[in-house]
């Protein structure tokens, strides 16, 4: 599985970066964490807000940090 | 078997959310009760338990400072959770695609007002310039809804609304607005769509899909609470640190002097206001006790409504983050046509309020009589 985080690096994106990485580490699934900063590559994801986070390439939320249950749910699916 | 567990999901979802309704309406009442208080309260505190002299400097600030802290506080409290349920309704996905079909003018109106209550944060601002551009909204019309976010805060509306009164709340929105709407008008008509940076328009983004959330009014509750946690852990400092420099304004500075410095006669106050505010990154929430106390000690409106809008929308990092997507030229634009509608509005409001405030207030105050009783009458 491939989790990227898409944030320019403000509070909040960082939060939502460590969010995912606590999930994985308590379930103890493998699956590769990107945090991705550049603009112009957040922006050919089309999300609108950051942070997003994109799992395989699906865009499941924008513009906050997710909920400990939905990271879980989108990554043990 | 499904459908029943479902509908046993939908009563438990109703009985708590008739439960958070009630708790919310005693917290209410509790509320208005402490914040009925706090008047008496700091003058207690101050003269009687700290034992400070009457009418001494440090008295005067040290009563400010203690009245002004939990007022502050409880008001940003209601004003935070407020705009929070209200945002949970607007998205800038739909945002985009409302503003995408419209005509300019009317696309710099919808825009500001839009910009005011679209939730995102300032680092967003890039990714969704360049959805806005992408998607075919005019560039002063996204201008307009990129001016009026930062401009018109309306935590700020409503601290001014619970310190100052709803003229000058009322005053500092329209003029936002009217800053917002004009300024993205002007943008639009300079034909600059060339001084984006080449990779924006090449981007040629759709939107990502995603499915829509289907919030509950619990679940717009809930948005309004995480606002509050989100927020005012965020500002309190600014807020505390805000109050401490009027507190002292308010003790130390003596009566009249703001009017030579921030005066409606001199000329040079209102640009001086706005020179001093860009370099200051504060938030609304901590500048507006500062303006609170300024406007105390003889300080002109417009002066101090200048300040205000160029310490909140023309802020350094902001440019920082928008160098990114736009040119060197048409990032001095934006600087120029938001700080000429700030120095307008400075010098509009001195002049009308000169010597006759309260004729303007009462014409006012005039119209919303009879708007209201139009209303009653229905």
């Amino acid at each position: 599985m491939e989790i990227k985080v898409l944030g320019p690096g403000c509070a909040k994106c960082v939060k939502a970066e460590k969010l995912v990485k606590e999930v994985l580490e308590e379930t103890g699934l493998d699956a590769s964490v990107e945090k991705v900063t550049d603009m112009m590559q957040i922006a050919s994801y089309g999300v609108f807000g950051t942070p997003s986070v994109i799992v395989d390439g699906e865009v499941k939320c924008t513009g906050k940090v997710p909920k400990k249950e939905d990271v879980i749910a989108w990554i043990t699916k | 078997m499904k459908n029943r567990s479902n509908i046993r999901l939908v009563r438990k979802n109703e009985s708590a959310l008739m439960l958070n309704f009630f708790m919310g309406a005693a917290g209410v009442v509790l509320w208005w009760m402490i914040y009925r208080q706090l008047p008496e309260l700091s003058k207690w505190l101050t003269y009687g338990l700290l034992q400070i002299g009457k009418g001494s400097h440090l008295g005067e600030s040290i009563e400010f400072f203690l009245y002004d802290t939990p007022k502050v506080m409880m008001l940003l409290f209601l004003v935070v959770f407020g705009v929070g349920v209200i945002r949970s309704f607007f998205t800038p996905e739909k945002t985009r695609a409302f503003l995408s079909g419209k005509s300019e003018f009317a696309g710099n109106i919808f825009a500001a007002l839009l910009g005011i209550i679209t939730p995102f944060c300032s680092c967003s601002a890039v990714p969704l310039f360049i959805g806005f551009v992408t998607a075919g909204v005019p560039l002063g019309v996204t201008f307009s809804f990129l001016i009026a976010a930062p401009m018109v805060n309306e935590i700020a509306v409503g601290l001014l609304y619970g310190l100052l009164g709803w003229k000058v709340a009322a005053l500092y929105m329209g003029t936002g607005l009217f800053i917002a709407i004009a300024a993205g008008w002007v943008i639009g008509r300079l034909k600059l769509e060339n001084h984006i940076e080449d990779w924006v328009t090449q981007a040629n983004m759709a939107a990502a899909e995603m499915e829509e959330e289907k919030l509950t009014w619990n679940d717009r509750f809930i948005y309004g609470w995480d606002a509050v946690k989100e927020i005012i852990g965020r500002v309190w400092i600014y807020v505390i640190l805000g109050i401490a420099v009027g507190a002292g304004i308010h003790g130390f500075v003596p009566e009249g002097m703001m009017a030579s410095i921030m005066g409606k006669g001199t000329w040079w106050s209102v640009p001086l206001s706005v020179v001093i505010g860009v370099p200051m990154y504060s938030n609304a929430a901590g500048i507006i006790p500062v303006v609170e106390a300024l406007l105390g000690k003889g300080a002109s409106l417009g002066s101090v409504l200048a300040f205000m809008m160029s310490v909140i929308a023309l802020s350094l990092p902001e440019m920082v983050i928008l160098r990114k997507v736009l040119k060197p030229r048409l990032i001095a634009v934006f600087v120029c046509v938001v700080a000429c509608g700030i120095l307008f509005v400075g010098y509009l409001f001195n002049m009308v309020l000169y010597d006759g405030s309260d004729i303007l207030f009462s014409n006012i105050t005039t119209l919303y009589n009879k708007l209201l009783g139009l209303l009653s009458s229905f």
